[in-house]
């Protein structure tokens, strides 16, 4: 298999800010994630979710040990464009990351400082918004679109530079249900479609579930570790994390509690209901 | 019972008279009860956040009226003014606002406009800082070295600190961490059982406002779709989805399960509930 990302050893602390003491964030972080792959990170407030995405473009730099992307060390600095170029970020609030006044402009901003010739922008550019559904808004006003749709721009807008790796920091909570819907399809299609490493950062339970790989984060280290099936039956571990589970999850185990034999890992809705079908059908 | 807000076939046309001319609120009428939790959900771009703006005189109506206790908040200017004291509106991600030094200067900015004395706006400060959950002990610091979480209840202590009759959250958990909405809504819930406060939530959660609140009031392209209970409501969940909202999961689950010719209610919303109920049928089963 071919890696994406390698962190070996990782320490890292925020520099003092008023209290006077460092905050240490990571004291020996060990993350392989495959090329290719579709992984969720979970965890409560402050567990370092954020400081990890954040290293995997150089936007922070290790203390200690080591972080590479694609093969590329991030404390090497002559690699930082291309470090850059190949792992592309999308943050929380898409308002934050709109650069200009029509939606193609917007997505073209990146590629236009990479220097890329002008008749590869305008497809770039065109695959990309088509590549997120946004394509029939590409001469509308980013300002005058829903949540969704923005967050759907903001992605296209990183999928121009062509990235091999998307890294999206919690880029669903301020959007509704609909909305984080379109978000999270258009992720998965990427993903599947064009075959790009995607590391989706989430409190939704639901969300992370579509993920091949769970990662659970507690205190700077990583808690749990496998696919949504095997993360998710965790009940108490996840509890004791702060963390809740999908409501289908948590009826599951409470029957198994009272004393019934269902399977814990029936995680979607149907899933579910069939197994409850099985048993009261028995 | 009693009704503090009257809603009266109210309607919102944003920009008249441009091409961008956009009605956002269409004849809605309804009234909330003195001390009641009222849920209020509805898509993006249903007119929630229209709504709310009227309840305390943000937005003037194009049509119709507000009435606070029976009066309208349009009568004179200072019943205007005063309504604005009587319903807190807590916006969306409000911990953008705080601008002071101090959390305490942050806090006691609303209740200094009101033009109380020194001592009763130090009491205030300090219970509204305990109904959020903070320590006194963050009253002398910067709220902008504060976590996300913490920002937000400082931001949340500046409303509840006017001691307003009414209160409007849109959407107070947003953003955050399970654990942190929990416990959130917990300060919510305990505020309201301590003041009797009446209070409205905005949330796109199902699961949020079903066990909140006592009433679910839906709103779908500016009009009321819905008004009761949350069983009334998610007895609808058809209905909700074809308006893009999605129903808790165990309805949705119940749904199905009623499809599949298991009969269960299907208006089912907790996860006690449903395992009440399926014990119940498994219990049954047992015996037979």
């Amino acid at each position: 298999m071919s890696v994406a990302v390698k962190i070996a050893d990782l320490h890292f602390s925020y520099a003092a800010q008023t209290e006077g003491k460092p905050l240490k964030v990571f004291d020996g972080l060990d993350l392989t994630i495959a090329a290719g792959s579709f992984v969720a990170v979970l965890g409560h407030n402050g567990c370092g979710k954020s400081t990890l995405a954040k290293h995997l473009n150089a936007i922070l730099l290790p203390e200690g040990g080591s972080v590479s992307v694609f093969g590329m060390d991030t404390k090497d600095e002559a690699l930082l464009l291309n470090i850059r170029r190949t792992v592309g970020m999308v943050f929380q609030n898409p308002d934050n990351q709109m650069v200009a006044n029509v939606v193609e402009e917007d997505v073209a901003f990146a590629p236009e400082n990479l220097g890329v010739p002008s008749e590869e922008i305008r497809q770039r550019v065109d695959d990309a918004l088509k590549a997120v559904g946004m394509y029939e808004y590409r001469k509308h006003a980013p300002h005058l679109l829903s949540g969704g749709q923005k967050q759907r721009v903001a992605i296209a807008g990183v999928i121009a530079m062509q990235p091999q790796c998307i890294v999206l920091d919690e880029p669903t909570a301020m959007l509704d249900p609909h909305g984080r819907e379109e978000v999270i399809r258009t992720i998965e299609r990427l993903n599947k479609e064009k075959g790009i490493t995607v590391v989706l950062i989430t409190h939704h339970m639901t969300e992370a579930i579509r993920a091949d790989r769970v990662i659970v984060m507690d205190e700077g280290k990583i808690l749990i570790d496998g696919t949504p099936k095997e993360v998710f039956t965790q009940v108490e571990l996840l509890r004791g994390a702060g963390l809740s589970v999908p409501a289908t999850t948590q009826l599951l185990y409470e029957l198994n509690k009272a004393g019934c034999k269902l399977p814990p890992d029936a995680l979607s809705t149907e899933e579910c209901a069939q197994a409850l079908y099985a048993m009261l059908k028995a | 019972m009693s009704a503090i807000i009257e809603v009266q076939n109210l309607c919102h046309t944003y920009s008249v008279g441009t091409p961008f001319e956009h009605a956002a609120v269409k004849h809605i009428s309804f009234s909330v009860e003195k001390g009641e939790f009222l849920g209020l959900i509805g898509h993006t771009g249903s007119g929630k956040s229209t709504l709310i703006q009227h309840l305390n005189g943000l937005l003037k109506p194009t049509e119709g009226d507000i009435l606070l206790g029976g009066e309208s908040i349009w009568k004179d200017k200072e019943t205007t003014r005063a309504a604005r004291f009587r319903v807190g509106l807590v916006f969306q991600y409000p911990e953008y606002q705080l601008f002071e030094e101090t959390v305490y200067k942050d806090v006691a900015f609303g209740p200094k406009n009101m033009g109380l004395k020194e001592e009763e706006i130090r009491d205030r400060v300090l219970r509204a800082i305990g109904f959020v959950g903070l320590d006194a002990s963050v009253l002398d610091k910067s709220p902008f070295d504060l976590s996300g979480g913490q920002k937000r209840r400082v931001a949340i202590a500046g409303v509840i600190a006017m001691e307003p009759e009414i209160v409007i959250f849109d959407e107070p958990t947003a953003g955050l961490d399970p654990a942190g909405c929990a416990s959130l809504l917990e300060n919510i819930r305990a505020y309201q059982a301590s003041t009797q406060a009446t209070v409205i939530m905005v949330s796109h959660s199902m699961d949020e406002v079903a066990a909140l609140a006592d009433r679910l009031l839906v709103m779908n392209e500016g009009s009321v779709e819905m008004l009761g209970t949350p069983k009334e409501v998610f007895s609808h969940a058809e209905r909700l989805c074809e308006i893009g909202l999605a129903v808790p999961q165990i309805t949705s689950l119940f749904l199905r399960l009623r499809e599949l010719g298991i009969p269960v209610d299907p208006a089912t919303y907790t996860v006690a509930d449903a395992l009440r109920q399926l014990l119940l049928l498994k219990g049954g089963k047992a015996d037979a």
